[in-house]
């Protein structure tokens, strides 16, 4: 069992350009085993650019990455899997034409073995293995709550469903931080109500999450830590009560007080 | 006997397909046997571009390439060529695993390309592979250059060779009935590694990777690895089935490997049923069937119509064939039998919209 206090993943000065634009400069963070890390800042300020850079997606042009340990800059996607980082998407990116049982069947991709052989001799093992995936697989659509769905096609759910969905398929590879990227965005408050339980029942599930979302509200009764990037830096790092009342954080959000912010437009590059 | 009992309908499957070339051969005649040897010879290509294509969502326009190594592998070491006349259980899974190399060759530089790209990228490969074999005639001569290579060795095992009838259980069994059974074995095989493959993780990386390549690779799945099985497997298919025909043959040529061919063993895959082995079978069968009876038929039928032969019987059979991939694509755009998951992929979106409507009222969570 990890204590609290161990550092799970660490930042330090992350740089990412494209072409003359600063996505993200000099973004330093440390998340900790077991807590819920809040990331906010308003559209375009590199959020979901630091999800693809610790997911692999993108490379990073600057700085150090350490996860559980490890230095992991420029790696593959597939190998930050491994190493125990998963995500969902801020426009929602499931296998569409699979099922829901499916989708979080390729989930366990990473954590399994059969290979060219197994599937030809099909063999006890192979079996063995399947008969496994499947029925985690089914675990995890209850643990989501969607297990009535399990055989309908990923793109027929509802949009909060989907995120479920996506939520299910991350926890399949066996995460231990498990990155959302504003899983509540399009929700209603029931849904958001929800979803913020199956959080924390993941987060008491041994997962470390790192959450990104406008829903201040939503943050600020969830999160342990928060931390605040502007414009491609880091504004703010702390407690929510900290942050919400940090000035520089305050006119960021427009001047105002740290409440809803606009809704992100869908359909951006990746994620 | 239930016929609804699996095992019930496999025995009746497995008699119907035993006695089919007899069948074939007293209704049609002798050369309808061969054209269903044939067919067989193609459905293991259409099975194995099905792998690729149907699978993995690689759009390959040079399959027939790796029918060419098999095929060219098989005559090279089974003929006069080099005076080389190998067993055929080596020369088989010899070709067989070449064309899995060049299979790998050609994926390795295409990984990065998808759709449109990669198709253009590997109808080069395709023509390449057969202008080679069209020109290593000289300065030393591999291939025979357009001549190609003929009096390849029949295939045969130890002294039994089946390029020539036998007597068989009391049996007359003429040559062709052979090559049936034979390739009918290679076929099921075929199938069943294809099933085996479809229902694996493997296969389920693949139908990831068609569906969303940054999703699947951010699931960990490594693609490049995958992507290259999905063409190494593809292509060896393809090698056996080339070797296959060498051996049936008795001649090469680079002629038989045009994109042309290729073209044909796509058009059995999309037609068929992408993705579903049963349509992909169905396409193989029916595009190797229809040609020949229009080829056959046309001519007679026009004589009895019109009193004479109004249009070439070889020019209608292309017009009529075009004319079908249309309608096809028209009426059943995911193919005459497609998988489940692809008739659902091409079928217009069900209403999400009102999906979502139902899930909104829906209070029981
Ligand atoms: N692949 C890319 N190519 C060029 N610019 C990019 C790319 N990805 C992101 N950007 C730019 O980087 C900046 C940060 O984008 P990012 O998507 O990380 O913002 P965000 O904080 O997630 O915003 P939102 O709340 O709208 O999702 C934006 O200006 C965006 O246009
Ligand atoms: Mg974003």
């Amino acid at each position: 069992m990890t204590t609290v206090a161990d550092t799970l993943l660490e930042l330090r000065g992350i740089g990412k350009r494209f072409g003359g634009l600063a996505a993200l400069s000099e973004v330093s963070l440390h998340i900790r085993s077991g807590e819920i890390y809040g990331l906010i800042g308003p559209n375009g300020a590199g959020k979901t650019t630091l999800f693809n850079i610790i997911t692999g997606l993108y490379q990073l042009d600057e700085g150090t990455f350490q996860f559980a340990g490890s230095s992991y800059a420029r790696c593959k996607p597939h190998v930050l899997a491994h190493a125990g980082i998963a995500r969902t998407f801020q426009n929602i990116r499931l296998f569409a034409n699979m099922t829901a049982l499916e989708n979080v069947m390729v989930g366990r991709h990473v954590r399994t073995h059969a290979g060219i052989w197994g599937a030809l001799a099909c063999n006890r093992a192979t079996r063995d293995e399947e008969r496994a995936i499947e029925k985690r697989a089914h675990e995890l659509l209850h643990f989501v709550g969607i297990q009535r769905h399990s055989n309908t096609l990923a793109k027929n759910l509802s949009y909060g469903e989907q995120r479920r969905l996506e939520i299910a398929r991350a926890l399949a590879t066996e995460p231990k931080l498990l990155a959302l990227d504003e899983p509540a965005a399009g929700m209603n408050a029931t849904e958001t109500e929800s979803l913020k339980e199956l959080m924390k029942k993941i987060r008491d599930s041994g997962v470390t999450v790192l959450l990104i979302e406008h829903d201040v509200k939503l943050i600020m009764g969830l999160c342990d830590r928060v931390a605040v990037l502007d414009y491609g830096k880091k504004i703010a790092e702390g407690v929510p009560e900290e942050v919400r009342s940090n000035p520089a954080v305050i006119a960021a959000y427009l001047g105002g007080e740290v409440t809803e912010a606009p809704r992100p437009q869908a359909g951006e590059g990746l994620g | 006997m239930k016929l609804h009992r699996p095992a019930n309908r496999h025995l009746l499957v497995a008699l119907v397909l035993l006695v089919l070339p007899f069948i074939i051969d007293s209704l049609f005649g002798h050369g309808w046997v061969r054209i269903a040897d044939f067919a067989l010879l193609y459905i293991m290509l259409a099975l194995g571009l099905n792998i690729v294509v149907g699978y993995a969502g690689l759009l390959d326009l040079g399959y027939i390439a790796f029918f060419a190594v098999g095929a060219y592998t098989y005559a090279l070491l089974g003929s006069p060529q080099f005076g080389l006349h190998w067993p055929v259980w080596v020369v088989l899974p010899l070709g067989a695993l070449l064309a899995c190399i060049f299979g790998v060759l050609l994926g390795a530089p295409t990984l990065r390309l998808r759709g449109d790209y990669l198709a253009i990228v590997t109808l080069g490969f395709g023509e390449i592979i057969r202008i080679f074999m069209n020109n290593l005639n000289a300065p030393v001569n591999i291939t025979n250059g357009p001549q190609g290579i003929s009096m390849i060795d029949p295939l045969h095992v130890g002294d039994f060779s089946i390029g020539q009838r036998h007597e068989l259980f009391g049996l007359d069994i003429s040559s062709l009935h052979l090559h049936y059974y034979l390739f009918l074995g290679f076929t099921l095989l075929v199938v069943l590694v294809s099933r085996r493959l479809e229902n694996s993780r493997i296969g389920r990386a693949w139908m990831a990777i068609r569906e969303d390549e940054v999703a699947a690779s951010a699931m960990g799945i490594n693609t490049r690895n995958v992507k290259l099985l999905a063409f190494a497997m593809g292509a060896t298919f393809g090698g056996i089935s080339g070797g296959l025909f060498a051996g049936f043959q008795g001649f090469v040529s680079p002629e038989s490997f045009s994109l042309m061919e290729s073209i044909m063993v796509l058009c059995m895959v999309v037609l068929g049923g992408m993705g579903n082995i049963g349509g992909v079978v169905l396409g193989g069968v029916l595009l190797v069937i229809l040609p020949e009876a229009f080829r056959h038929g046309a001519g007679p039928l026009q004589q009895a119509l019109f009193g004479a032969v109004v249009v070439d019987p070889e020019s209608l059979r292309m017009l009529l064939f075009g004319l079908a991939l249309i309608l096809v694509m028209l009426w059943r755009p995911a193919g005459l039998w497609p998988s489940a998951q692809r008739r659902r992929e091409l079928a217009p979106d069900e209403t999400v919209a009102q999906q979502e409507q139902e899930t909104v009222y829906d209070h029981s969570r």
